[in-house]
């Protein structure tokens, strides 16, 4: 199967779930556990090949440009891990189907475990560093999910915040430092980067790299100090728990201190951080493990100290070591996903998971008891288990490593590390399950239905299998992902139990034999550890958090305090000073152009422009008035583009001013018809000053671009040039918005079918809220006039609809060839239907208007990008037009053009936008009792004499 | 001609920006619209100014022909100004009838909205 498909797959299946949900639970746990199996089995397909040594990839460019492509590739170390995770993955479902309750959302809980299966399979089978990252924070997201789960309980959502804070911004470090590492080597490719270990390693900016990458690794794998997430992210469902926190996330720091260890390894700093912080995580999880009384807390503990084992072997930087760690990551997932369960098992038939109120378990639970003790055997490292195999091996790792020139710390600390496992191991056994049987359970115990135990009984059976048999079962797979890992020549080794007297076995002893005195002082110590005083991890990172966020709360109220005024002045301001800074630095060449000579008629524009702004300016207080002026200014710059051959440009703003102009007096209407005097005079002129100031630099900033000519040639000449040849149409402005530039016209319309639609939304809002109350009674604030549709003005309108559409389709088909087009005529057509609604009111041109306006402006859109969508038809890109001539006896000959289909979606959107806009603002004012009976008081079709009649 | 242009952009520039730091919504909505006027008239300018050469191709004539480019820009952004302008309406007076007061600023609110965040 390719890769593509295994890495899809869950993404795929993660929809299956939320939808089947309504079919049943089964239903969507078998879907969930369907798509992970043939994910599963499409991995073993490949498996065969990886074990003879080949590695399988799939290579897809998304982004060459910025390096990030969709390679994927499958090596033992993608194998193993993707084999954990799909494989556990499975047990997971089955197990959660029957531990969730009824009461819990599980369509949710598969599509979230899904949706972070899909992206820890990214994680290992990336081959792509930038890829990697992607899923890399899709992890963290999925698992803050899947963590705050139970969303009613606040542990969960506290610690749902907590991992993806502290795993979120360990993923930002490392993102820096997968971009150091592959600005290093020149190739965001993995299997590029790690061939270039020497190159990496002579760096300057190796350090860095390495810090910034084990800070993602540590965060994510629970590293010291990082270390605390892990416990509180224990108030997820034990599912959760077993999957994230023991075989699969927590387990991608390490997958990616193995995946980086050829190129990062074997340096003194790589041994020194990493080597040190495994060992103080292994020592400090396996002393608090034995303290905490919650039984998922001594795991989760456990769980940190045992992924500080790992690191520590890989920190260690031999090859065997490597090796080491690698099987300890598959028989850590066995031993510790299997416990978890077992935990969740006691917790759901029991209903507590706190030790102190268990004990005796082993005559009511028979089976879950064989199942905790194999598993806790392995853990604490007994014969004939996993767990005691990977154990010697770090052991005897240990035994040869020195650390700062002295030999005795690490094994020392090591076998201090080993001891309180196994004291911990043995208490989960003897206080849990040993001891004599109480009567005061919080309920019942007894052993679950075979749904609930089946999967952890799968997974110890594995914990004795490789225990025994571990060269013949795993062997040949340690063996491909270790080689992965060193990526090189892989060294002697032997997954054996008996490898004679070694100082590991008198380690291991100890160890053992330690853990059972420790065991048995318990009481003795856990009284003194609960008198001494500890940091507790929650308060310092609850208090870092509230730190944190009280300064940027007080940065923010210090820069926002709610005036826009200001923040446009402040806006205003800086752009002027910049200008200022680039007009002070930069060279002005000198003007090449001439002034051109001003006539009559530019003068006496310029006078009414002027004198309508200044008037706007110190009478925008009257907004009547202000509104009116604002239409002079309108009326002389659309005189200015006809003037200055800008005929197209003449049309469309004298459009736009109408509907702009009736827009704004329908909100008149409603806002308050005068401005009071609010700023004093200091402040005004402080604003008259910044206006001049930025009117003038703008002013003189355009008067000095006009006197010069074109620095570069100019891309219009190509317009000009081909707006005939290849675009049919002589009007090059159209040309360029139907043809040239059709994408971004079509972008065009689609953002204004967007404002209108926002408007159509804001109205419902308003008129859904009690604002409609007050809307339904309001009184006008000003003398209304006698009549609202006089007759001349009703049948003017009608009479002038007709007319006004046909200059709307005259305005349209002409404008390929000379001034016009579809936004002019989407305008024109649009005022038409605008004075039926002025002149014969609301209620009577909405009876009459048959078609809603959202779809027109959806049909515009559609028309538009069909048209663009024909082009592949004909093998041309989107919007590419076509055109050619027809002669059809005895009219003259004439143009067709694709691009006037186009222009017709143009013309449809804008038409519906601007009508979906002012009926919505024109909604408001709707009052019962306005819908008057004709809009017309004459109307001769009208038989008013029967009528009167009976009111006399 | 270039200067009586210039200082019109100047003062269009001039009158949006004083309505813009006004306080209110309508003198502010006003403001957008002198100044959505000068950017685009603005934008026009780039192209230079020509009289009597519309960028209509003449089959019989070599004519010239002014800067199609920056008006094809300019048409489309006069049209999106209508949708932003009306937004912004919208916008106005959706608070206008919510709040019955159009003050732009929220100064007042500043200590009770922090509150819920």
């Amino acid at each position: 199967m390719s890769l593509f498909l295994i890495a899809a797959l869950p993404f795929l299946g993660a929809l299956f779930p939320a939808l089947l949900i309504r079919a049943g639970r089964n239903a969507a746990a078998a879907s969930a556990g369907f798509t992970t199996f043939l994910a599963f089995v499409g991995l073993l397909l490949n498996a065969p090949a990886v074990l003879r040594g080949e590695v399988i990839q799939a290579r897809l460019d998304w982004l060459p440009g910025l390096g990030l492509n969709t390679n994927f590739f499958l090596d033992g170390l993608g194998l193993l891990f993707a084999g954990l995770i799909l494989g556990i993955g499975l047990l997971i479902i089955l197990y959660a189907r029957f531990y969730l309750s009824r009461e819990d959302p599980m369509g949710q809980f598969y599509t979230y475990l899904l949706l972070f299966q899909g992206a820890m399979v990214g994680i290992v089978l990336s081959d792509n560093i930038l890829l990697l990252l992607v899923f890399w924070e899709l992890t963290s997201l999925s698992s803050f999910l899947l963590i705050g789960y139970w969303k009613h309980l606040p542990e969960g959502r506290q610690g749902a915040r907590m991992a993806l804070a502290v795993t979120g911004s360990g993923g930002l470090a490392m993102i820096a430092g997968m971009l150091i590492l592959g600005h290093i080597v020149g190739s965001y490719d993995l299997t590029v980067i790690l061939q270039h270990k020497e190159l990496i390693q002579a760096s300057p900016l190796y350090l860095p790299a390495l810090i910034l990458i084990l800070i993602g690794a540590f965060t994510k794998s629970a590293q010291f100090p990082f270390h605390f997430w892990l416990p509180h992210a224990m108030a997820a469902p034990t599912p959760v728990s077993a999957y994230l926190h023991s075989a699969t996330m927590v387990k991608a720091g390490l997958f990616l201190m193995a995946r980086m260890w050829p190129v990062l390894a074997g340096t003194p700093e790589w041994f020194y951080i990493v080597a040190t912080t495994g060992l103080i995580t292994m020592v400090l999880g396996a002393v608090i493990a034995l303290f905490k009384d919650d039984l998922k807390a001594l795991l989760a503990f456990s769980t940190v100290s045992h992924l500080g084992l790992i690191t520590m072997l890989l920190g260690f930087g031999t090859k065997i070591a490597a090796v080491a760690a690698v099987f300890h990551i598959i028989n850590h997932a066995t031993f510790k996903a299997a416990l978890f369960m077992s935990a969740g098992i006691i917790d759901h038939e029991t209903h507590t998971r706190d030790i102190k109120r268990l004990g005796g378990l082993r005559f009511l639970m028979p089976i879950t008891f064989t199942i905790a003790l194999i598993a806790c055997l392995s853990m604490a490292g007994l014969p004939p288990f996993n767990g005691f195999l990977s154990k010697e091996m770090m052991l005897e790792e240990a035994f040869h490593t020195s650390w700062m020139g002295s030999p005795y710390f690490i094994p020392g600390l090591a076998v201090f590390a080993a001891l309180f496992s196994a004291a911990y191991s043995f208490r989960y056994i003897v206080h849990v399950f040993l001891g004599p049987k109480r009567h005061d359970y919080p309920a019942h115990p007894h052993d679950p239905g075979t749904g609930l135990w089946l999967a952890p009984a799968f997974l110890v059976f594995l914990v004795i299998a490789i225990g025994i048999g571990s060269n013949h079962i795993v062997g040949p797979l340690v063996s491909v992902a270790a080689g992965a890992v060193i990526g090189g020549e892989l060294p002697y080794f032997s997954l054996k139990l008996w490898h004679g007297f070694t100082p590991a076995l008198w380690m291991s002893l100890a160890a053992v034999t330690g853990g059972l005195l420790l065991l048995w002082l318990h009481p003795r110590l856990s009284k003194m550890w609960n008198a001494a005083p500890r940091p507790e991890a929650k308060v310092i990172f609850d208090s870092l958090l509230g730190t944190l966020t009280r300064a940027s709360r007080g940065v923010t109220d210090a820069l926002h305090n709610g005036s826009i005024t200001r923040y446009s002045a402040i806006m205003v301001a800086f752009t002027i000073a910049i200008s200022l800074y680039a007009y002070q630095s930069g060279v002005a060449s000198e003007a090449t152009r001439a002034v051109q000579q001003a006539g009559a008629l530019p003068v006496i524009g310029w006078i009414c422009l002027v004198s309508a702004t200044g008037f706007i300016v110190l009478n925008h207080r009257n907004r009547l008035l202000a509104l009116v002026l604002i239409g002079v200014v309108g009326l002389i710059v659309s005189l200015s583009f006809n003037y200055l051959s800008a005929p197209d440009l003449a049309l469309t703003q004298i459009s736009v001013e109408v509907v702009t102009i009736i827009l704004m007096l329908l909100a008149l209407n409603f806002l308050p018809k005068e401005t009071p005097v609010e700023s004093p005079l200091a402040i005004r002129a402080r604003d008259a000053v910044i206006a001049i100031v930025a009117g003038t630099g703008v002013g003189g900033l355009i008067y000095a671009l006009m006197t010069r000519d074109f620095s570069a040639p100019s891309i219009s000449e190509f317009h000009l040039a081909n707006s005939y040849k290849g675009g049919g149409g002589t009007n090059v402005v159209n040309v360029i918005l139907v043809d040239f530039r059709g994408y971004d016209t079509f972008g065009e319309i689609i953002v204004l079918g967007i404002a209108a639609l926002v408007i159509y939304a804001l109205t419902e809002a308003i008129l859904g809220s009690k604002v409609r109350a007050y809307l339904l009674n309001r009184k006008p604030d000003s003398p209304q006039d006698g009549d609202p549709h006089p007759l001349m003005m009703v049948v003017a309108t009608r009479v002038m609809m007709p007319l006004a559409l046909m200059v709307a389709a005259y305005i349209f088909f002409r404008g390929h060839n000379l001034p016009g087009g579809g936004f002019i005529a989407g305008l024109i057509a649009a005022i038409a239907m605008l004075m039926q609604y002025m002149a014969s009111g609301f209620s009577w041109a909405a009876e009459r208007q048959k078609v809603y306006y959202h779809g027109i402006i959806g049909s515009g859109v559609l028309i538009a990008a069909a048209t663009g969508m024909g082009a592949w038809l004909a093998g041309q890109p989107f919007l590419t037009s076509a055109f050619g001539y027809l002669h059809w006896a005895p009219l003259e000959e004439f143009e067709w053009a694709t691009a006037a289909l186009f222009d017709l979606g143009v013309f449809l959107a804008v038409v519906g936008a601007v009508m979906l806009t002012l009926e919505s603002l024109a909604r408001l004012a709707w009052q019962p009792g306005m819908n008057s009976e004709h809009a017309m008081d004459i109307n001769p079709a009208r038989d008013d004499a029967a009528k009167l009649k009976e009111e006399v | 001609m270039e200067i009586l242009f210039a200082s019109a952009v100047g003062v269009l520039t001039a009158a949006g920006i004083y309505l813009i730091l006004r306080k209110r919504t309508f003198p502010v909505i006003l403001g957008l619209s002198l100044l959505s006027y000068a950017v685009n008239v603005f934008l026009f300018a780039t192209g230079r100014l020509m009289i009597n050469a519309p960028p209509v191709l003449n089959k019989y004539a070599e004519v010239a022909y002014t800067d199609p480019l920056p008006q094809a820009l300019v048409l489309t952004a006069i049209v999106i100004s209508f949708g932003m302008t009306a937004v912004v309406v919208m916008i106005a007076l959706g608070a206008y009838l919510s709040a019955k007061d159009d003050h732009i600023d929220m100064i007042e609110d500043a200590d009770g909205a922090g509150d819920d965040a």
